[in-house]
């Protein structure tokens, strides 16, 4: 069982970096400790910089260093930096093009019986919605890795959404095959396509083997670049099959479903079901409750695929 | 003679102009921050279209971006675009000059347009030049109505909090917003305490006043440990009576006859300080 969260991975990539490069400067609102960034904080603290509870601050400081240089990765629960801090990301970050990269942490409903108020299932739809802006969810440790060195590499704002809790690896130190902005095709199968989008990229992986094992030949596309969405890999693998599931720790609406379904719905049109949160308040639990509850597991994942075909 | 005060009056039809031709636009706020803008841009800061990457460059946000073109006329003095290019484009159909502050134009830093925006980015902006070892200053007009905007606050007390003296804001205190006088719609009488109380060191200065806006900007470059606000005191729509003090020219467009009086007014005062 892996125990090193995708946040955690995040600040190891940032600090793997930020002595040869001084440029990075990490920015926290009070949420060092749940971003796992205060062994950063602790190692560069002329890199660091602390702003308070203020998500709103957090993001335009961060676009006026990136706008004299620096290369600021901003810190705060993905609740709050999505929709808190909305406008600065719409105007400070995408209008003004500034390169600030925006984590989210502890994102969907990684913080489980907090309630309503601690998840985002709405930032996939709200962040794609902005122009100029890019939304990533890395799927394991190692393509978390793969992404922030992809990230440190170009001069562009960005959203980044990872969980709280260590999950599973979908691929290992020697085996994660990354290329920025292109899906990654984790296993293929000609009867049906499952796209999965961060931490519901291992749950898709294991309904893939249960199908298997009855037969079904299931495609798993990690679609970590929900914007820009990997068309052209997706409508690939689409056609080949008879129909597609799309998997994700979000609302049913303007999420990485919905982009898929419209994708697939001009191009080539096949059934596709969206599995998601729901339109409401989620149940109270822990996340792996919560996606127990709403099938966004293994077995929900397979059953939905079958009910299909 | 004072040279800037005669080219602010120059500025300002060119602001008229720009207004008339793009059928809108903040005509009262631009002309009470004009003073303020061609100070900054003509004497204090070291910005111009031949530094325009220079790292070392002064930084400027306009966080009260409806006074855009204050901002052009001044810009385009500077020589970063023509003005007869802005006056004769400013919010036509596929213009670059839209009615709020776009760094696609040489010479803009940040866009602007929502309010309660520029005073945080300019603490990073600030912060940045620390951490870099760099001497420029960064520079922030906020509106007098814009302070309502919580993120205003947040932004103020992070800039004490880093004890960023190279940092100066200024504050267009003209006392009126859209929908009548600030102290009305949310009162701001006690802002010089809110600023001392928020670390700040405060100047209170007549936003018209040359001499006294040099003496201002010079105190805020010499004061150290804590970021500097003048609050600019202004008379909205300053430079002739038609539009002075009136909420309602927030965005008025002027008519045929209220044009000619505006460029007759502005003509007026320009040969006045012309002979002072």
């Amino acid at each position: 069982m892996n125990k090193i969260p995708n946040r955690q991975a995040i600040c190891e990539t940032l600090m793997a970096h930020a002595e040869a490069d001084k440029d990075i400067v990490a920015l926290c609102s009070d949420s060092r400790g749940s971003a796992s960034m205060t062994p950063f904080f602790n190692a560069f603290p002329e890199q660091s910089v602390e702003v308070g509870i203020a998500e709103q601050d957090l993001v335009s400081i961060a676009a006026g260093l990136a706008a004299c240089g620096k290369k600021p990765f901003a810190f705060s629960p993905a609740s709050f930096i999505s929709t808190r801090s909305y406008e600065q990301c719409k105007v400070d970050v995408a209008y003004s093009n500034t390169n600030v990269k925006l984590i989210g942490i502890s994102g969907g409903v990684s913080y489980g019986a907090l309630g309503m108020s601690h998840h985002s299932a709405q930032d996939i739809a709200a962040m794609s919605a902005i122009p100029n802006m890019r939304v990533y969810l890395p799927s394991d440790r190692h393509q978390t890795k793969k992404l922030v060195e992809a990230l440190l590499e170009d001069r562009q704002g960005a959203y980044i959404r990872v969980g709280r809790n260590p999950v599973e690896d979908v691929y290992s130190e020697d085996n994660c095959p990354f290329e920025m902005n292109r899906a990654t095709v984790v296993r293929e199968g000609d009867d049906v396509l499952l796209v999965a989008c961060g931490e519901m990229v291992r749950p898709a992986v294991d309904a893939a083997a249960l199908l298997e094992a009855e037969g079904v030949h299931a495609t798993v596309l990690d679609m970590y670049c929900v914007k820009p969405l990997d068309t052209e890999t997706l409508l690939k693998y689409a056609e080949k099959v008879k129909a597609v599931v799309t998997v994700e720790e979000h609302a049913p609406t303007g999420g990485l479903g919905s982009m898929v379904a419209q994708a697939v719905g001009e191009h080539c049109p096949k059934k596709v079901k969206c599995l998601s949160l729901p339109d409401a308040p989620v149940i109270t639990g822990t996340s792996q409750e919560v996606f127990d509850y709403y099938g966004l597991n293994a077995a929900g994942i397979a059953k939905a695929a079958k009910e299909l075909l | 003679m004072n040279e800037l005060k005669v080219m602010s009056y120059e500025l300002r039809q060119n602001v008229l102009d720009m207004i008339i031709s793009g059928k809108g636009g903040h005509i009262g706020g631009d002309m009470s921050v004009m003073d303020v803008l061609v100070t900054l841009y003509f004497k204090v800061m070291n910005v111009s279209p031949d530094n325009i990457y220079d790292p070392d460059r002064d930084r400027f946000v306009l966080s009260k971006g409806h006074s855009v073109e204050a901002l052009y006329a001044v810009l385009a003095k500077k020589g970063f675009f023509p003005i007869k290019q802005v006056i004769s484009e400013f919010s036509h159909f596929g213009s670059k000059f839209i009615g709020h502050p776009n760094n696609k134009l040489p010479g803009i830093e940040m866009n602007s347009g929502s309010l309660g925006h520029g005073l945080p980015v300019a603490v990073g902006m600030a912060l940045a030049s620390r951490m870099d070892g760099r001497l420029y200053r960064t520079y922030v007009v906020l509106g007098d109505g814009e302070l309502a905007e919580g993120s205003v606050w947040e932004g103020a007390m992070a800039a004490s909090h880093y004890k960023l003296d190279n940092l100066c804001a200024v504050v267009d205190r003209n006392r009126l917003q859209i929908s009548g006088s600030t102290e009305d719609v949310m009162h701001h009488d006690d802002l010089e305490a809110r600023f001392t109380a928020f670390g700040w060191h405060v100047i209170q200065v007549n936003g018209h006043d040359y001499d006294a806006l040099f003496a201002a900007f010079d105190e805020a470059k010499a004061t150290k440990g804590q970021p500097t606000v003048l609050i600019a005191n202004t008379i909205k729509g300053y430079g002739s009576p038609v539009m002075e003090n009136k909420a309602g020219w927030h965005h008025h467009l002027p008519n045929e006859a209220e044009y000619q009086q505006i460029t007759a007014d502005l003509a007026a005062r320009k040969e006045a300080a012309l002979h002072e």
